[in-house]
C-alpha cells in the first residue's frame, strides 16, 4: 500500500531534498508515523508535543484539507496523495494577542 | 527587456527586484481590503528569484489584525506554481494600522525559506509603506527593494483600469530603493 506524500521545500531537510516521497497507513496518524521510520524528525514538524496537528502546517488528503476530514484520524487508501504545506499566516500583533483577539 | 536586470540578481544577494506594476497592483489590493488585512504571492520560475505573476489571496480571517491564506485556495495555487515550474518569490500581506515590520507571528509563520516576505502598511491613507525582509529560521533580515519600471509612463494604469486605486503613492523603508528604469519601447 503506497501513498504519494508532497514534502515542501521548508521540510525537505528531512527527505534528502526529495519533494515526493511514499509511505504507509490507513490514516494520517498512522502514516506519519511510518514516514518517520524513515524520515526521522519529520513526524515532530507536524504534530505537536501535544499529538495534535500543527498549526503552521495545512496536510491534504487528495483535494481535501484534513482539518475538515477528521485530523489525525483522516482515512487514507491506496493510491491517494497526500500533500504537506507550511500554512501561510500572520498578523499584526505576537500570537499571544491575535489568540486573544480571534479567541483561539 | 527587464529580464537582464535579474540576470545581475543571484540568489545570495539581499535585494528585491520587482516591477513597479506589481507593486502598484499589491498596493492597490492592500488599499482596496483596508481596514482588513490583504495578503498574496507574486510567483516566478523555481531559482530565478523573479517575481512576475502576482496572485492576490483571500484573507480566510477577514480580519483587521490576522490573516491566512484559505487553505483550499493555497492548495490550488501552490499546485499551479508547481506545474508551471514556480515558486512563491514573495509573499506579501498588509498592516492596517502599524509599521510594515514581520510581528512575531508573522515570524513564527514564514515557512517558505525561499520567499521574500514583503510587508505593506496602509496606516497612512495616503502614502503606503513598503518593506521587505528574508525571514529564515526565525531571523528576520530587511532588504532594499529595487523596482523595474517597464514602461515609463507615471499615466499608464489609471488610464487603463479606471481603477482609483490603481495608481498610489508608496515610500519604502529602507533606503536607497533604486529604480531601475528599462525602457521597452
Ligand atoms: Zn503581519
Amino acid at each position: 500500500m503506497a501513498i504519494d506524500v508532497r514534502i515542501p521545500t521548508i521540510l525537505r531537510s528531512y527527505t534528502g531534498g526529495a519533494k515526493a516521497v511514499s509511505g504507509a497507513g490507513d490514516n494520517l496518524a498512522e502514516l506519519l508515523t511510518n514516514l518517520d521510520g524513515s524520515y526521522p524528525g519529520l513526524r515532530g514538524r507536524l504534530i505537536t508535543p501535544e499529538g495534535g496537528l500543527h498549526r503552521f502546517v495545512n496536510i491534504y488528503v487528495n483535494d481535501e484539507d484534513v482539518r475538515f476530514l477528521g485530523s489525525l484520524d483522516a482515512k487514507i487508501s491506496d493510491g491517494d496523495t497526500v500533500t504537506i504545506l507550511p500554512a501561510v499566516a500572520g498578523g499584526a500583533f505576537g500570537l499571544a494577542a491575535a489568540a486573544a483577539v480571534l479567541g483561539r | 527587456m527587464a529580464v537582464r536586470a535579474w540576470a545581475r540578481v543571484g540568489r545570495l544577494v539581499a535585494v528585491l527586484t520587482i516591477h513597479r506594476e506589481i507593486i502598484e497592483a499589491i498596493v492597490a489590493h492592500a488599499r482596496r481590503d483596508h481596514p482588513d488585512e490583504a495578503c498574496g504571492v507574486v510567483a516566478g520560475p523555481v531559482g530565478s528569484d523573479a517575481p512576475l505573476r502576482h496572485i492576490p489571496m483571500e484573507n480566510a480571517e477577514r480580519s483587521t489584525t490576522f490573516y491566512r491564506f484559505d487553505s483550499t485556495e493555497q492548495l490550488r495555487v501552490w499546485r499551479e506554481m508547481d506545474d508551471r515550474d514556480e515558486e512563491p518569490v514573495v509573499i506579501y500581506h498588509s498592516h492596517t494600522a502599524t509599521e510594515p515590520y514581520p510581528s512575531r507571528t508573522d515570524v513564527s509563520y514564514a515557512g517558505e525559506p525561499n520567499a521574500h516576505y514583503l510587508l505593506v502598511s496602509t496606516r497612512d491613507e495616503h502614502t503606503a509603506e513598503i518593506r521587505s525582509f528574508r525571514i529564515v529560521d526565525g531571523q528576520v533580515s530587511e532588504e532594499p527593494v529595487q523596482l523595474v519600471d517597464e514602461s515609463m509612463d507615471p499615466m499608464r494604469s489609471i488610464e487603463k483600469s479606471g481603477d482609483p486605486h490603481a495608481v498610489q503613492s508608496f515610500m519604502f523603508g529602507q533606503s536607497p530603493a533604486t529604480v531601475d528604469y528599462e525602457c521597452q519601447h
